[in-house]
């Protein structure tokens, strides 16, 4: 078992033939990823790379396919509407890539996958991998490991940093998720932390947050009631200035709140063992295995 | 993207809420002639007249920006002192000037996109007028909240509810919640991430009326908005900043020593709490993105180099998608079009880091795989220079 994704995951990508979804749906294949359908409209009916037949619509994929899952690489200005067209479909799994998604659009999104009962991951998100069985995203492969840590992140390449410290330290991951550095995400930690805590071929769990919002406070409390498995925590943006946007839509001090500090502080007071920095993720996960 | 006060109250009088007039001045000259022309004490002009510093910065007030002035002279002068005045970092180039309200009463109405409900979020206070997070922090109670669902927006008894939270007269706190479904209207036609009238007041004859707003625009939504992003003043941001949003890179000023050029977000953010950890500071936030380009990276360093406390730089590059070796390159390139002045510490790890240490090393830059070492390094070195 892993979580959200696996051998069952049956992938339609949206926006196949553009530059990042030709790209990464390679990477996927390549992966091992079951990858059954592209959809581009105005495409339906070619093949990718001779193997992957595109339709026009999600649906007709779906349909053909039985497409469970979807990845969103199209660009940030019909992104919204692929994902309303996903969950339309039927998709329960719609993970998307693109960044640039407007705030106002995800707050239409997001009660209509609720409504659907369909999970969103990002955006402005990595996506996630299981090492060795399954990826939908970006997370290079070659940096994971399959082992027994579980990683969840706002971030891409500071989670990458992190999951090559373990990799090389001989720490594998059930599965490495990353949940977007938007304000308004599908899925958050707590999300990942409760499907963590269930899944039996997870033993520990690595929390990557940054300044902004409260999502890792309300993770903390849920680690503290909730889980039973040590989580080890890092909080990136220490020395961010307020009312500053840190890169991410999501990664800014508000006034005096959303800082690292109190998130450091809610970390500690839950019993998460706080990073000072990347490098200390293997001792402080060894110290509780 | 901030807009300033007079484009906030323009947006707002586009969407039917009633703003007293007021207009923009350059110069004091300009200033006397709004006075004259506005100024209120029984219409016709000449009265006194408020003349407000317009910069991206609260605590204008505090800050000497903001002045009462009885007649056209006063407000000549104080114009000509606000303009050119430097606000929290920025300089004042413009003031709105506008008719001293007749105040009876102040509140506050204001709508931001709340991340935990994911909804806007309408909140009002009877206590308008001052820094509405005081007023979070010290007495919470005194605002009052509502989650808007946004597939049908706020409805006509919700306003009406919430603005009797503000009236005890019914016909103002109708005036109040027209407001308010006009303030919604144009938080979604303008992509705001935050709109707020501060304060929204009562005058003495019961008029209720919008005095300063203010709004913030979601960066995402400025593609599809042409026109709000026209509403752009470039002049009241950073100069480094401007520089670095045309050439399609994430800048933001600090004060330390250690200029940062970093691949993703959170790793930039990771990185200059690095620096601080091994005792330096951090120069910026410098986000590259994915791309390797060596234009981008003559762009980061051009960007970096020109702050005059930068000792030192650090490149920090996680290869994922992005290939250390197109890194490296861009970086021989760059340097060999762009000398620094400055010692440059580079760690590159993952996808190609082999390549990428073996370009660098022949052209003579020690390389890095180690984050925590070019972190010290990059410390020591601006320490020494």
């Amino acid at each position: 078992m892993s979580v959200f994704i696996d051998q069952q995951t049956r992938l339609v990508v949206q926006g196949i033939t553009g530059r990042d979804g030709s790209f990464h749906t390679r990477q996927m294949i390549g992966y091992g990823t079951k990858v059954v359908a592209g959809v581009t409209p105005g495409k339906g009916g070619q093949l990718f790379d001779g193997v992957v037949p595109v339709f026009d619509t999600v649906a007709d994929a779906v349909r053909e396919t039985q497409a469970n899952t979807a990845v969103i690489y199209v660009p940030a200005a019909v992104a919204a509407s692929a994902i309303f067209e996903a969950a339309d479909a039927g998709i329960t799994l719609i993970v998307c890539i693109t960044e640039g998604i407007a705030v106002l659009d995800m707050t239409r999104v997001l009660p209509y996958l609720h409504e659907r009962g369909a999970r969103l991951i990002g955006p402005n998100c990595p996506g996630l991998i299981s090492p060795a069985r399954s990826k939908v995203g970006i997370i290079p492969g070659n940096i994971c490991r399959p082992g027994r840590v579980g990683v969840v992140s706002r971030s891409g390449t500071l989670t990458y940093e992190i999951v090559h410290q373990l990799s090389t330290q001989g720490l594998g991951q059930s599965t490495c998720v990353g949940i977007g550095g938007d304000p308004l995400i599908g899925t958050n930690f707590i999300h990942c932390l409760s499907a963590f805590q269930a899944d039996a071929e997870t033993d520990a769990v690595v929390m990557i947050g940054e300044i902004g919002g409260t999502d890792e406070q309300q993770a903390a409390d849920f680690v503290q009631q909730a889980m039973t498995k040590p989580v080890i925590g890092f909080i990136a943006g220490q020395t961010a200035p307020p009312g500053r946007r840190m890169g991410h839509a999501g990664a800014i001090i508000s006034g005096s709140s959303g800082t690292a500090a109190e998130k450091m502080a809610a970390f500690a007071r839950a019993g998460i063992a706080v990073m000072k920095r990347p490098a200390d993720v293997v001792p402080l996960l060894k110290e509780r295995l | 993207m901030n807009l300033h006060e007079y484009q906030a109250r323009d947006i707002l009088r586009r969407h039917g809420i009633p703003v007293p007039p007021g207009e923009v001045a350059t110069t004091a000259d300009e200033a006397r002639a709004i006075a004259a022309r506005l100024g209120g004490g029984g219409g016709g002009g000449g009265g006194p007249v408020v003349v407000k510093a317009q910069v991206h910065a609260g605590g204008r007030g505090k800050a000497g920006g903001v002045k009462l002035a009885a007649n056209p002279a006063e407000a000549a002068a104080h114009a000509a002192k606000i303009l050119g005045m430097t606000i929290k970092g920025f300089t004042v180039h413009r003031v709105l000037v506008a008719p001293a309200a007749d105040i009876a009463s102040e509140s506050y109405v204001g709508i931001i996109v709340d991340r935990t409900s994911q909804r806007p979020v309408l909140m009002v206070s009877a206590a308008g007028g001052i820094d509405i997070e005081e007023v979070a922090a010290r007495t919470p109670e005194k605002i009052h909240r509502l989650a808007v669902d946004p597939r049908y927006g706020l409805l006509a008894h919700q306003a009406l509810g919430l603005a009797l939270k503000l009236h005890r007269d019914i016909a103002q706190a109708r005036a109040t919640a027209d407001i308010m479904q006009r303030l919604y209207a144009a938080f979604y036609a303008v992509g705001a991430s935050l709109a707020e009238i501060n304060p929204l007041v009562t005058t003495r004859d019961g008029a209720v009326a919008a005095l300063d707003a203010k709004i913030v625009i979601d960066d995402n939504e400025l593609d599809r908005r042409p026109e709000i992003a026209a509403l752009r003043d470039t002049s009241a941001e950073a100069p480094s900043e401007v520089a670095a949003r045309e050439a399609g890179l994430t800048f933001i000023k600090l004060d330390g020593a250690v200029g940062c050029c970093v691949n993703g977000a959170g790793l930039a953010m990771a990185t200059m709490d690095l620096v601080k950890y091994y005792g330096g500071a951090p120069a910026n936030f410098l986000d590259i993105g994915g791309s390797s380009n060596p234009q981008k990276v003559v762009s980061a360093l051009q960007i970096i180099t020109a702050d005059a406390s930068v000792r030192a730089i650090l490149f920090n590059i996680f290869g994922g998608i992005t290939r250390c070796d197109d890194v490296a390159n861009g970086i021989v390139q760059a340097t060999r079009a762009f000398p620094l002045k400055v010692p440059l510490v580079i760690r590159l790890t993952g996808t190609n880091e082999e390549l990428a240490v073996q370009i660098l090393t022949q052209a003579g830059f020690p390389a890095l795989t180690d984050m925590d070492e070019a972190v010290k390094q990059a410390v020591a070195q601006a320490k020494a220079a």
